[in-house]
């Protein structure tokens, strides 16, 4: 897991990145009410639909793919309302990007702190 | 004129107010964070400030990127906080303090200073946690607030120096006015972490404390970094020391009376920090 550099998905998020995760930002912007919550649990692809996401936002979305997420325009401030909404909390999207379980993320980030 | 006190840098993740909601300050996975507070809450206790401006930055709450400012101020009689989607409490709306806020607006414009002004603005979490911190046992805080957002999400930030600058306006705006309020400043958020992407988890310890000893003392060694070195430093939402840099500025002649730091909480590194401003006659409060 690297530590140090610049990622493409570094947090960068710029206009490119906003133009094209335009409609999967404000799908999840629209999470934050508990109406819109239950509608997208509901039927996740009419809700997608409902936004006009992407075919490959809607695929990272029924995939929970985090990475895609990202990668289709996603914004992390954005996005970890749709985790809320799937019940995940910050450490678990930490393992889901990085590929390592729950508890490994956990001792990763103890790792630095101790280091 | 206003007094301005002091200045407060404190972390603000959700997972704070879940442990709240919980009751676990004490937990051992806890208490090493909440450790920080009670020398803040004494010294506010004894100050007993009337309003506090809070820097920080929403997290899609209030804005959208619809309509992203760079940097947004309340004018309201109060703000409400409200669901943002990840199951924290909603907290009790806070007292606003409008006539203070145009005060600071017309003393910020005057000094080149462009604002996006908010007569409605949610405040979300940013704002709830540092109140909740420093006055755990108020419901709602002891003061009128002035928020103050900075844009951490749409790029380009404002740079670290632009906010620093944005404080010194605040502080001579408030150092200017009529009124003889007393004033804290905080600046929420921080210190490293980065939520996204395959770098998610990253903190980084060395640079976090070097941001700890420059801030009262030498604060514009940090001015040298753009928004983009603070994420390759600090991590993504590592920016959000951009809110402490706001506080700073603030201050005029700011003497350390306290710090504390602790990583991980939840993915964050947690840190509190407190700088009396020496102007003050409360400066040896503790």
């Amino acid at each position: 897991m690297p530590v140090t550099g610049t990622h493409p998905d570094s947090g960068v998020f710029d206009g490119d990145k906003a133009a094209k995760g335009y409609p999967l930002n404000r799908l999840c912007f629209s999470l934050n009410e508990q109406k819109n919550r239950e509608l997208f649990l509901n039927n996740e692809d009419l809700y997608c639909d409902t936004f006009a996401l992407s075919d490959a936002q809607k695929a990272a979305v029924r995939a929970r793919d985090v990475l895609g997420l990202l990668e289709a325009g996603g914004n992390i401030y954005y996005l970890a309302k749709m985790a809320g909404a799937w019940g995940l909390n910050v450490q678990d999207v930490g393992a889901l990007q990085t590929g390592v379980s729950v508890e490994a993320f956990k001792a990763f980030l103890l790792s630095q702190a101790e280091s | 004129m206003a007094q301005i006190l002091g200045g407060i840098g404190t972390s603000h993740v959700p997972a704070i107010a879940r442990a709240v909601a919980r009751g676990e300050q004490m937990s051992p996975y806890w208490k090493p964070f909440f450790d920080g507070y009670p020398p803040i809450r004494r010294w506010l206790a004894e100050t007993k400030p009337d309003v506090a401006v809070i820097f920080y930055n929403d997290h899609g709450l209030n804005f959208f990127l619809n309509c992203m400012p760079t940097f947004a101020i309340g004018a309201a009689e109060r703000y409400l906080h409200a669901d943002e989607g990840w199951g924290i409490p909603v907290s009790a709306p806070l007292r606003g303090d409008p006539q203070l806020s145009w005060q600071i607006i017309e003393g910020v414009l005057a000094a080149d200073f462009d604002l996006t002004t908010c007569q409605e603005m949610l405040v979300d979490h940013a704002v709830t946690i540092p109140l909740d911190l420093l006055w755990p046992h108020a419901n709602p805080a002891p003061v009128r607030i002035v928020p103050i957002a900075i844009n951490s999400i749409q790029h380009p930030l404002p740079s670290p120096n632009r906010c620093f600058a944005l404080g010194q306006a605040v502080g001579a705006a408030l150092r200017n006015g009529l009124d003889d309020r007393k004033v804290v400043i905080i600046g929420s958020g921080g210190l490293s972490h980065q939520l996204e992407g395959s770098r998610a988890g990253f903190i980084n310890p060395k640079f976090d404390k070097l941001c700890l000893d420059k801030l009262s003392t030498d604060p514009e060694a940090l001015l040298k970094y753009s928004a983009v070195d603070l994420i390759e430093l600090a991590g993504s939402q590592g920016v959000e020391l951009c809110t402490w840099l706001a506080m700073r500025g603030a201050l005029q002649h700011p003497l350390e009376l306290h710090r504390h730091y602790h990583a991980p909480i939840s993915n964050t590194a947690g840190a509190s920090l407190l700088m009396a401003e020496a102007a003050a006659s409360h400066a040896p409060a503790l």
